[in-house]
């Protein structure tokens, strides 16, 4: 079966940090970076990118919409 | 393959809709506000009907939802967006008018205008989203607040017996031979997320058929009003607000 | 061809609402206008010209029905009197803040409280000052005759979408009960064309979305805001409109509006034919005022009497314009109670004229 490959973006300054994209990542593919933004947020990023899926589960229910995604499909 | 080769404009899956403005959200982080902005916007950018939508922004937190959906909006004083929206849409039936509202500018202080419109069964679409607190004016009780739970002006707990219970306007209105569809859904997943988005779509839609009014209740966290973390709050929400105010049609 | 009718104050408003081309009315009913609403149902007007009347579960409804309306730039226009115009009051406060244009109806009723349904004057700092929160102003005006109840429809709503502001007419049970014989205006077309620099008719192409409120929370700007509304008021001083009586050699000056000015008018001839040379200078906007007359007038008579039907509201702003040069009095009646022009005359030589 052709497995999909994705990718996220995060638009760091406009992340607030919040983790709800992480626990609704299915795959572990978000952590949240040690290092914060110019709001002082811990910024959402890919920690594992070899994960996603781009399902864009963290995207639709990222609450201020910063999330955007790409997804390939592989065979 | 290199995460560079995945993100290119033709493998683009999803992306904020440019309905929503580039303003920055007021909201707390991890706040459900947001999020049913961005489904009522792209609901508007999928129809394509943009040029014919009205919003009504409500006081609340949500005061300024017109800064962030890129739509005419008219901002109403607290609880009375129902009447603001029988006004436009009396005089512009062919528009879509819809009022958003928190659960005490919708089921507190806008009473009489929600039961009135929706009994009056003006063709319009009401988002309702009940945090089961005034997170605005800095967490007090509302209309819908749980039995037991603390708010700053319930600081030891709701007691019903004093307070009054929390009721479900959603079901009451339900009643009503004006209105059309109810249903109650949330955000906080994203599950929820595809089904509240659906939702909003049939309402919008059958705003266009002239069905009557319909209502979406969307039961949502107020992390910084319930003292949690926005995953917390969510799961909070879960466990506790979902027995009291149950998902899916009306 | 002259149009003639014989009706009702409020009934002639009702009239020339429909005849100015008004797209939506709002109303709940309460004594003593209820005639306007009652009028228009009877006269169907969606069929006349496609105008919207809508009976609202209360007057905090249509007011707020009125403020959605009135920001998509159609004609809209509410009635109602003194408890239900309190109500009001709030989303009054957002159109003026908000800049609409619209027209409301105050057939004022004697208070405070639930008061009496009798004819009163003594809701005029509640029209002329403002009446809910913030620094705003209405036009504010005041007919004295069934003919002025329909021409200051047309009048109030030209005034209102001048300035982007509310128009009152400021009217009580005297005047709306009363039958005389009134032109009517031809129908005018309602208006197809809409301003989109401002209306929220939904977001074109071509256009910003518009956002209608009154909300601004970075200081500066609400006060940039405010210092524009208060210019915006005091232009509106070049529309003043007021109507002068056996002025020219007058040594008295009565100042008088709506019913009372009807009564004064009696009390003018009553004093004339008594050889006394009284005038009066009858405001027909009570927003703008006509303070820069009643200075001019203070220069060339002895005293003034502001005759209203209340405890003495607008004796204030006679006595603000003419700033101490002469005496000025105020004679009224409240609750409900009428004077009769011969009460008005007695106090007029009581105070003044004496020995005359
Ligand atoms: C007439 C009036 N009364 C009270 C307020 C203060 N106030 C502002 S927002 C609010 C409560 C909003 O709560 P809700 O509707 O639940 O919205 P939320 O902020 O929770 O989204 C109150 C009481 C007001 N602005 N106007
Ligand atoms: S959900 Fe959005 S705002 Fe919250 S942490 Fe993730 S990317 Fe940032
Ligand atoms: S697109 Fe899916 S798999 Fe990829 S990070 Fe988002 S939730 Fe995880
Ligand atoms: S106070 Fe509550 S409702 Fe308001 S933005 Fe914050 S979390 Fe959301
Ligand atoms: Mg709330």
């Amino acid at each position: 079966m052709a497995k999909a490959k994705g990718a996220i973006v995060v638009d760091v300054e406009r992340c607030k940090g919040c983790q709800v994209c992480m626990v609704n990542c299915p795959t572990d593919t978000i952590g949240m970076a040690t290092e914060v933004n110019g709001k002082g947020y811990h910024y959402a990023y890919m920690k594992n990118p070899e994960n996603c899926t781009g399902c864009t589960n963290c995207a639709i229910v990222c609450p201020d919409g910063v999330i955007t995604v790409y997804r390939v499909k592989q065979n | 393959m290199e995460v560079k080769e995945i993100i290119r404009p033709e493998n683009l899956v999803y992306r904020r809709t440019p309905l929503m403005t580039d303003a920055n959200l007021s909201y707390c982080p991890g706040c459900g506000h947001g999020t049913v902005h961005r489904l009522i916007m792209e609901v508007v950018e999928e129809m394509g009907i943009q040029e014919d939508t009205i919003g009504i922004a409500p006081v609340g937190c949500s005061v300024l939802a017109y800064d962030f959906m890129n739509i005419d909006c008219t901002q109403a004083a607290h609880g009375r967006a129902p009447a603001v929206a029988t006004g436009i849409k009396r005089l512009w039936p062919d528009k879509y008018v819809f009022t958003y509202q928190g659960d005490g500018d919708l089921a507190a202080i806008g009473t009489a205008e929600t039961i009135h419109a929706c009994n009056r069964g003006e063709n319009i679409t009401i988002f309702f989203v009940n945090n089961g607190i005034y997170g605005m004016t800095g967490g007090q009780m509302a209309p819908t607040t749980l039995e037991g739970m603390k708010s700053s002006t319930s600081p030891y707990g709701r007691n019903n017996a004093t307070m009054g219970p929390p009721y479900k306007i959603t079901e009451m209105v339900a009643q009503l031979e004006g209105v059309h569809y109810v249903t109650r859904q949330a955000v906080h997943k994203p599950g929820p997320v595809r089904k509240a988005k659906k939702a909003i779509r049939k309402a919008l839609e059958l705003q266009k058929e002239n069905k009557g009014l319909s209502l979406i209740e969307f039961v949502s966290n107020c992390n910084s009003g319930w003292k949690m973390t926005p995953n917390d709050s969510n799961t909070w929400m879960e466990e506790n607000m979902f027995p009291f105010y149950p998902m899916g049609d009306i | 061809m002259k149009e003639l009718a014989l009706m009702k104050g409020n009934e002639a408003i009702a009239e020339a609402a429909i005849r100015a081309g008004v797209d939506g009315y709002f109303g709940y009913p309460i004594t003593p206008q209820s005639e306007v609403m009652e009028y228009l149902m009877l006269q169907k007007p969606e069929e006349r010209t496609g105008m919207v009347v809508l009976q609202a579960e209360s007057e905090v409804a249509s007011i707020n029905m009125l403020y959605g309306a009135a920001g998509t730039g159609k004609k809209v226009m509410t009635s109602s009197s003194s408890p239900g115009i309190s109500l009001m009051q709030e989303g009054i406060s957002y159109i003026a803040g908000a800049e609409l244009p619209c027209l409301i109806v105050n057939v004022v009723r004697g208070g405070p409280g639930l008061g009496t349904i009798q004819p009163s004057q003594a809701d005029y700092f509640q029209s002329t000052k403002g009446g809910g929160h913030g620094d705003y102003r209405l036009i504010v005006l005041a007919p004295a005759s069934v003919q002025e109840m329909a021409d200051f429809v047309d009048l109030g709503f030209e005034l209102a979408f001048k300035y982007r502001n509310p128009a009152l007419i400021l009217t009580d049970g005297l005047i709306g009960q009363m039958m005389e014989k009134v032109e009517l205006s031809p129908q005018k077309e309602r208006v197809t064309e809409f301003d989109q620099s401002w209306v929220t008719t939904g977001k074109t192409k071509d256009r910003e979305r518009n956002i209608i409120t009154s909300l601004n929370l970075d200081p500066d700007l609400q006060y940039e805001h405010n210092l524009k509304l208060q210019a915006k008021y005091k232009s509106m001083e070049q529309d003043v409109m007021f109507e002068k009586t056996e002025c020219d050699d007058a040594d008295f000056l009565l100042v008088a509006y709506g019913s009372s000015a009807r009564i004064c008018q009696k009390v003018v001839e009553m004093a004339r034919s008594r050889g006394k040379k009284v005038g009066l200078l009858r405001p027909q906007t009570l927003f703008p005022f006509p303070s820069v007359e009643l200075a001019r007038m203070a220069r060339k008579v002895k005293g003034m009497m502001a005759v209203e039907l209340s405890a003495g509201q607008m004796v204030e702003d006679v006595k603000l314009a003419v700033n101490g040069r002469i005496p000025v009095s105020h004679y009224g009646m409240v609750g409900g109670k009428i004077h009769s022009p011969d009460d008005v005359l007695n106090e007029l030589e009581k105070k003044y004229i004496g020995g005359y």
